[in-house]
């Protein structure tokens, strides 16, 4: 399908202001801030109408504050964004079932083989964004390219709330007048970099030999800066059927890594993973964390099975034993953390368990031992209701009831990634 | 001091092949790679192998000029063997080496230093006796069920159970639990003693000493050192045994089974064979018994499909039970009898799988017993 433009990008628009604005209709068409204060704290998500004053997402927030004097700070309410974000997924996978969720709010989809069933992508599109609206209240800007690349730069500039379709024979036209910090991989550091030497537009990157661009870059990021540039992008939809893990994160601002806090984390993203897992029929053999420390170092810890899982409470406790390896031997009070990561790999399908003879040493962490057959029937009966009642209905404790005393909701962001 | 001997391509090639097996693939001392030599002026010859943990030895016949005593590479001498021609094979040594020639082949080989060479460890004394085809036919039913996990090397080996005139061998790998009784001849009547020995020690041991009538077993436990040795046709073989409390698993077998089905033991491992060609690697095998029949299906969603079903018999309720199909097959492989039973209590329970003379006997034989796993299904 290198030929027509099927992949979509749909972007949730100022995800977490837009969800308090739907519960709270006061905030409607004003400057908030989701997180932060006044006084200080980080800003974590600002509302179109603040983000015309300058207001960003990780801004402090009394620097917030001093661009927009009449900015409101609201606290987040983290499970309706998990909710919501949810629903407009279930929205897109109505479509196609080639939905790749890259984060809680967005999303690719190929939708190369739904054209036949509802139309031209343009009409999926203006589909999609009409269902989202109505059924759960949000703005959702969606790009439509050849390439995922250009898919995301297309919903990129359709913000807020439009939507944008580059055809094969329009891209040049499209991208070259478009900034370089719209290309996948530039930040401020790089896109100053290229400004010294006066490629400032998409245009200009692409028309910039590739061996020069590697030379200001390094090899590997001019190379690839070089390609998405000349949208020369051969990744492919991948969905968690096809994907190699599944995994979930949260970041949390600066944190001490209490043993309260990180179960509690670890509780909730383990859960994340594990449903997903078995919502596929699939388990697998490796558990890897990721440590991110203030310092934005991050250290990843990972051990492998002899059988592979998708139990929750099994996931949490190797994540747990992961974790305080990830933190052994620093000094615990010194070493703050923002960012907790659990993922699972080395997938494979897993429509039954082996069961095991009660044969010491029992070790519950095997899916087959007797406990852990307990645990696997458990999570089997925890998903049915959870399909039929709600996300909520019935959960882990320190995951579904997190002692909002250890994590504020506004501190917590949930970022998910399957590839 | 020179040895020189001449013996039977046939008897050279089978002595040298069965002790190369003994030797180590990566020896922990050079010496150990080395196979032994020892020619006597009885007229015998002793080839010996070791590895500190499993030792072989053999004696066959040969016509000894000069008795005495070499150390050579095991695998290459193994390997020379078995490509010489059907002829004598003259062996001389000479300084540091060793001329051996067959016929019209001559091989020098290097001679390997034999003061060395450890000693092999001591027979035990003699515990009794059983019959080669028997023990041959336990081993193989036993060691079927044994892991090959060694991360826990208990449950690589084969627990042996002395009790008077009744030798019991089990071994499981958590999914599956085989257990043979028999009788031997002990050398005393009261002999009670335990042992574990490793599964792959013990199939070897079957294929080199079971052709015998009869092979002698013995155990020393409580020494320094707990070695169990075999016997048979002047080949001889111990090994350490392995170390750590056996789980005990005659309870697992489950007191009661409340239902039990009957077949034809050959008819139900075809079906199972044929229906198995679509479970993909850790997908199970589906039975279930109603009166009359066995459904076997596999394979399940978009993926490929099989079922099959077999004319059974049914006593007590009908059920549905999942097995992963090659542990089912195994344990139907290991039976001796034209008829399988197949008992359960329920389908998350083990099941148990004997033999039965007939379609309609009254008993099954309990001298095997597997018992079985189950597996349990997402649905």
């Amino acid at each position: 399908m290198v030929g027509r433009a099927t992949i979509l990008h749909a972007d949730l628009d100022a995800f977490y202001a837009s969800v308090e604005q739907l519960l709270d209709p006061a905030l409607r068409c004003r400057p908030i801030a989701v997180g932060g204060s006044a006084d200080g704290g980080v800003v974590l998500a600002a509302s179109y109408e603040a983000k015309a004053h300058g207001v960003r997402g990780g801004m402090s927030g009394w620097q917030a504050k001093r661009l927009c004097p009449t900015l409101r700070f609201v606290r987040g309410h983290f499970a309706e964004y998990q909710r919501l974000a949810d629903g407009v997924m279930a929205v897109l996978h109505d479509v196609t079932p080639e939905v790749q969720r890259i984060s809680i709010d967005e999303a690719f989809l190929d939708l190369s083989g739904s054209t036949h069933l509802f139309g031209e992508p343009r009409v999926i599109a203006a589909l999609l964004r009409r269902r989202v609206r109505e059924e759960l209240g949000l703005p959702i800007s969606v790009g439509i390219a050849r390439t995922k690349h250009l898919a995301k730069i297309a919903s990129q500039v359709a913000k807020p709330d439009g939507l944008v379709v580059v055809e094969p024979d329009e891209e040049r036209r499209f991208l070259d007048p478009l900034p370089v910090s719209l290309v996948w991989g530039v930040g401020p550091v790089t896109e100053q970099r290229l400004a010294d030497w006066g490629i400032r537009t998409i245009g200009d990157l692409a028309r910039t030999p590739a061996p020069e661009v590697e030379r200001l870059l390094g090899h590997a990021v001019g190379t690839r800066l070089n390609a998405l540039a000349r949208n020369d992008d051969p990744r492919r939809v991948v969905t968690p059927d096809r994907a190699r893990s599944v995994s979930a994160q949260s970041a949390f601002g600066r944190r001490s890594p209490a043993p309260d806090l990180v179960r509690e984390v670890l509780s909730h993203l383990a859960d994340r993973v594990a449903s997903r897992l078995r919502a596929k029929n699939r388990a697998g053999r490796t558990v890897t964390v990721t440590v991110r420390f203030s310092g934005m170092r991050s250290v990843t810890r990972s051990v492998t099975l002899s059988a592979p899982i998708a139990t929750t409470l099994t996931l949490t406790e190797l994540a747990e034993q992961l974790t305080w390896q990830a933190l052994d031997g620093r000094d615990r009070a010194d070493a703050e953390i923002s960012l907790l990561a659990v993922s699972v790999s080395n997938l494979s399908h897993q429509h039954a368990v082996q069961l095991e003879l009660p044969i010491p040493p029992e070790d519950p962490h095997r899916p087959g031992s007797t406990q852990g057959a307990a645990r696997w029937a458990l999570d089997r009966s925890v998903d049915a209701v959870c399909r039929r009642f709600g996300r909520r209905a019935v959960g882990y404790l320190p995951a579904a009831m997190p002692r909002t005393a250890s994590v504020p909701d506004e501190f917590r962001e949930l970022a998910e990634h399957e590839l | 001091m020179t040895v020189k001997f001449r013996v039977e391509r046939d008897t050279l090639a089978d002595a040298v092949t069965w002790v190369a097996r003994a030797l180590p693939n990566r020896p922990p001392v050079p010496v150990l790679a080395g196979l032994l030599i020892e020619a006597d002026d009885n007229g015998t010859l002793h080839l010996s192998g070791f590895d500190y943990e499993v030792s072989a030895k053999v004696e066959v016949n040969a016509e000894v000029s000069d008795p005495g005593t070499a150390l050579v590479s095991g695998r290459l001498l193994a390997e020379i063997c078995r490509s010489l021609p059907g002829k004598p094979v003259d062996v001389v040594t000479d300084g540091t080496k060793v001329a051996l020639t067959c016929g019209a082949s001559r091989f020098t080989l290097l001679t390997m230093p034999v003061d060395e060479y450890p000693t092999l460890p001591a027979m035990p004394e003699n515990t009794g006796m059983v019959a080669g085809d028997v023990l041959t036919e336990a081993v193989g039913q036993v060691t079927v069920a044994a892991s090959r996990d060694e991360t826990l090397p208990i449950l690589t080996g084969v627990r042996l159970e002395i009790e008077g005139d009744t030798l019991t061998l089990m071994a499981t790998d958590r999914y599956r639990l085989a257990m043979r009784t028999l009788t031997w001849r002990p050398s005393s009547p009261g002999a009670s003693s335990i042992a574990l020995v490793r599964a792959r020690t013990l199939a070897e041991v079957a294929k080199a000493l079971g052709s015998a009538d009869e092979v002698s077993l013995a155990l020393s436990t409580g020494g320094a050192t707990e070695l169990i040795g075999f016997t048979a046709n002047g080949r001889r073989t111990t090994s350490l045994l392995v170390d750590g409390d056996y789980p005990k698993v005659r309870a697992l077998f489950p007191e009661s089974l409340l239902t039990h089905a009957v077949v034809e033991t050959q008819s139900l491992i075809e079906a199972v064979r044929r229906v198995a060609l679509v479970a993909e690697r850790n997908t199970p095998v589906r039975l279930t018994f109603t009166d009359g029949l066995i459904t076997l299906e596999a394979g399940q969603g978009e993926d490929a499909q099989a079922s099959e079903a077999v004319e059974s018999s049914l006593v007590g309720d009908e059920l549905s039970i999942a097995f992963n199909p090659q542990y089912l097959l195994d344990g139907l492989g290991a039976l001796s009898l034209p008829f399988t039973r197949l008992s359960f209590t329920q389908a998350t329970k083990p099941a148990v799988i004997t033999g039965q003379a007939s379609a309609d006997a009254e008993d099954d034989d309990d001298t095997y017993r597997y018992l079985i796993m189950p597996v349990r299904l997402a649905g």
